[in-house]
């Protein structure tokens, strides 16, 4: 256990007051030490992105997290603009932009289709890695190891409150993990989602399984 | 010591309120308690400065009750009303029954005949709603269930009083054959409520009727349609004290109406209150007639007090306990049944028969009346005017009693959310002026649906805006009693968009003092004005000009040919950096007095913002979509 990794979630929700499954997930990691949320739509509703706050909060963690709903297999516009903006040229690419290297990045989404959904056979044709291509390809433009992606799929089937509690449970058993070093790579670098075997990928955590 | 001098007699009143009140608060028996007790030391029976006259005052006094039901109308729409309909006639009703046949039943085993056990039943059935309110009203417990169907009973008991005043004649002892009972019951109408009563020319029954809807539907149709000009025509005046006048006019005028066609004063107030509920002049009355209201009440208290025949008590002590205590109990009784029966929880159950459990000050009236009447003997009477005034002073105390000692053991369920049927006072948002700058943040706030309460001291305005069915009362904001009266006890939020900046920082001031707990937003005039807001710790302070200049500015910038959105940008950029001079220099600037050295040194900070280069802001604008650097990277 050495010191544990500073995590950024930014996180963009235009509606969050509609969203029960987000509002959960953030609850969930909400006051943990190391983490800090940057909830992108509360502290920028004009679009005004304060570019060297932001650049200055990337320097100051070590895993960054990009937290939203799936919006049209890409980001809510908010998170694009800030990508735009603040990942830029001699910051985070190019020949002096070197502050990203060595940081792992990590998607956290939320889609409304379930899992069938996203296959080749499915009606989006593609499957959730697939789509997400231009986050990893981004990732790694920036330096950073791109972590697979941590989904909640099928969100508008989840009528169960407990249901939602478990996915909750699982995102916080994920952030802990990665600020305290207890993920096993090798293991999760094998899966396609995070939490699609987590037990695998975090062999000493107590992840709570409901009947 | 019998010096007949009103100022005399004041001075005694009021010294014996100033001095027993704080003690009793201080002791947490609250104010009533106080009242009857001062009344008790300067009464006839331990130091006698007041004496026979104690009934005269106690009259007086019941003008303080009528001030109550005024003010309780008030807080009470007619939609509320209706909504109360089943707690005043199904809890009120069979509280006046049930408890006038059990009473009549002990009665009758005291061996009374049933003549007079039914009046004694009847007349030991009302409580007192002076008491109950004024009690529940120190607790903060009007908003809970139990004081909502105390407030049910007694407002039923009020209105019971005048078909009593009809049947207790019935009931006469030796009736003379010429006296046919109809009439009697009509003479017990006219006397209603006031022996001072004006026994106006003896109408028959029929035309008397008439009458009494003919004063109540004016009353209300007055309330409905004259009022509202009435009252703007003053408040164009600006005087406070004509207001005032005013208000006082309106309660003493009603009652005068109504003891001319012998109904209860109160009972008139009360209509009139509720008719006047939806005024927007409604906070201006409130707090006019509060201070008469808790005076007069604390009159009547004191003139009870000293109005308890400790001669009787002393002759018969086992006897007149036992009376107060078997009537506590049985009324206490009833309504613990009867809260049940409508299923009350029990702790509010218990809360609400603790607060019921008194005879009430018509008693007094109703027993005078009825002695006159030959309905009771003086020595049925007597005794029991005593056993109603005492058990007025009981009732403070199991009100403490239920405090302390019952409701702690509920304590463990969770607490309800308070019903709000009494009071629309209670929106989360209170807004001070509504001109040109209120009334937009208002729109939203309503377009979002948020219920606000708007004040303002602009009649005309007022008027305008009520024709779009606004609500909005009259009244200047910087006065903490109003603000009160606007419910500022329960609000989130203040919103001073007055345009008056001294008024502004005044009622910062106050609201910081009196209401911490409020947030405030407040319109900042201009620049100097700002700072002194931010200095004061105000939340949010919002320029009135600047953002719609601002807007102007990128305007100009569009029509010199800049793209919309960098103008925009360009704009939000010049914002924040204006933002963020404007709360620094508020701490640095100076606090300066004096128009001329205030200009002096506004024309020093707009100098030394304009040293600061705003050109430098657009530096950084766009850096990322500008791809010069990814050019020379190639």
């Amino acid at each position: 256990m050495g010191k544990p990794n500073q995590i950024l979630i930014l996180f963009a929700h235009p509606a969050l007051e509609k969203s029960r499954v987000n509002r959960c997930l953030i609850q969930a990691v909400k006051g943990l030490d190391s983490v800090t949320i940057h909830d992108l739509y509360e502290v920028y509703p004009n679009f005004h992105i304060d570019v060297k706050f932001e650049q200055n909060l990337l320097l100051e963690h070590d895993i960054i997290v990009f937290h939203h709903p799936f919006y049209w297999y890409s980001s809510p516009a908010l998170l694009k603009e800030w990508q735009d903006l603040v990942l830029e040229h001699g910051f985070a690419y190019g020949h002096e932009g070197i502050a990203l290297r060595g940081k792992k990045f990590l998607t956290a989404i939320t889609t409304g289709g379930g899992e069938q959904a996203y296959s080749q056979k499915g009606y989006n044709r593609f499957t959730i890695r697939q789509l997400l291509v231009p986050f990893e390809q981004t990732a790694n433009l920036c330096g950073m190891e791109y972590l697979p992606p941590f989904v909640v799929q099928g969100t508008h089937k989840l009528r169960e409150q407990n249901q939602i509690f478990k996915h909750a449970e699982d995102y916080h058993s994920v952030i802990t993990a990665l600020r305290d070093n207890r993920v096993d790579w090798e293991q999760l670098r094998q899966l396609k989602h995070f939490n699609q075997h987590l037990a695998q990928a975090i062999p000493t955590s107590e992840v709570t399984h409901h009947a | 010591m019998h010096s007949e001098g009103f100022f005399f007699q004041a001075f005694v009143y009021l010294m014996a309120a100033v001095l027993s009140v704080p003690i009793a608060q201080r002791l947490g028996l609250g104010s009533v308690l106080g009242y009857l007790l001062a009344g008790v030391i300067i009464g006839p029976f331990v130091l006698g400065f007041v004496g026979q006259e104690g009934s005269d005052v106690m009259h007086f006094a019941e003008f303080g009750v009528v001030m109550m039901l005024f003010l309780v109308g008030l807080e009470l729409q007619p939609s509320l009303l209706w909504r109360l309909r089943v707690p005043i006639l199904g809890l009120g009703g069979l509280q006046v029954a049930v408890t006038s046949l059990g009473i009549a039943g002990l009665g009758l085993l005291f061996g009374l005949s049933w003549q007079m056990a039914l009046a004694v039943g009847m007349i030991l059935s009302l409580s007192s709603t002076a008491i109950v309110l004024q009690t529940l009203n120190e607790k903060g417990l009007t908003k809970t269930e139990a004081g909502q169907s105390a407030f049910s009973v007694l407002l039923f008991q009020d209105i019971a009083v005048i078909p009593m005043l009809a049947l207790l004649p019935l009931l006469e002892i030796a009736r003379s054959s010429a006296n046919s009972s109809v009439t009697v019951a009509a003479n017990g109408l006219v006397f209603a409520a006031a022996e001072t009563a004006e026994q106006g020319a003896a109408l028959p029954g029929w035309q008397q009727a008439l009458l009494v809807m003919g004063t109540v539907g004016g009353i209300i149709v007055a309330g409905r349609f004259l009022m509202r000009p009435v009252f703007r025509f003053i408040a164009n005046t600006r005087l406070r004290e004509m207001f005032t006048a005013s208000a006082l006019l309106l309660v003493i005028g009603i009652t005068l109406a109504m003891q001319l066609v012998g109904l209860s004063p109160a009972l008139g107030t009360f209509v009139a209150g509720v008719v006047l509920a939806d005024n927007e002049y409604r906070h201006e009355l409130e707090t006019d007639i509060e201070p008469f209201k808790g005076l007069l009440l604390g009159l009547f208290f004191i003139s009870v007090g000293a109005s308890i025949d400790f001669n009787l008590l002393f002759q018969q002590p086992l006897l007149i306990l036992g009376l107060v205590l078997g009537l506590a109990i049985a009324k206490f009784g009833v309504l613990f049944v009867l809260s049940k029966l409508f299923r009350l929880e029990l702790s509010q159950g218990l809360m609400f028969a603790f607060a019921l459990a008194q005879g009430g000050e018509f008693a007094f009236v109703l027993f005078s009346f009825a002695t006159q009447n030959n309905i009771l003997t003086p020595a049925v009477a007597n005794p029991l005017v005593v056993v109603v005034a005492l058990s007025m002073v009981l009732t403070p105390l199991l009100m403490i009693i239920n405090e302390k000692l019952v409701q702690p053991r509920f304590r463990d369920l969770t607490p309800r959310p308070e019903a709000d049927e009494i009071d629309d006072n209670e929106n989360p948002v209170i807004i001070a002026g509504f001109g040109r700058f209120g009334q937009i943040v208002g729109r939203l706030l309503l377009a979002n649906g948020c219920t606000i309460t708007v004040l303002d001291h602009n009649a005309t305005q007022i008027e305008m805006l009520r024709r779009f069915d606004w609500k909005v009362f009259y009244g200047d904001a910087s006065r903490t009693d109003l603000l009160h009266a606007a419910g500022a006890e329960q609000a989130k939020l203040l919103v001073i968009a007055i345009d008056d900046p001294e008024k502004t920082l005044e009622t910062v001031d106050r609201v910081r003092k009196h209401f911490p707990h409020l947030k405030i937003l407040a319109r900042a005039s201009d620049r100097r004005h700002a700072y002194e807001l931010i200095r004061r710790g105000v939340e949010v302070v919002q320029r009135e000009t600047f953002g719609s200049a601002l807007e102007m500015g990128v305007e100009a910038l569009k029509a010199l040919g800049v793209r919309s959105y960098r103008a925009h940008r360009a704009a939000n950029t010049f914002r924040e950096h204006d933002e963020q001079a404007l709360q620094d220099m508020a701490h640095f600037t100076g606090d300066e007095k004096g128009l001329l050295a205030r200009s002096r040194q506004m024309a020093r900070d707009l100098e030394q913002l304009l040293r600061s280069d705003d050109r430098e802001l657009t530096q950084d604008i766009d850096r990322a979509w500008d791809t010069t650097t990814l050019r020379k990277d190639r």
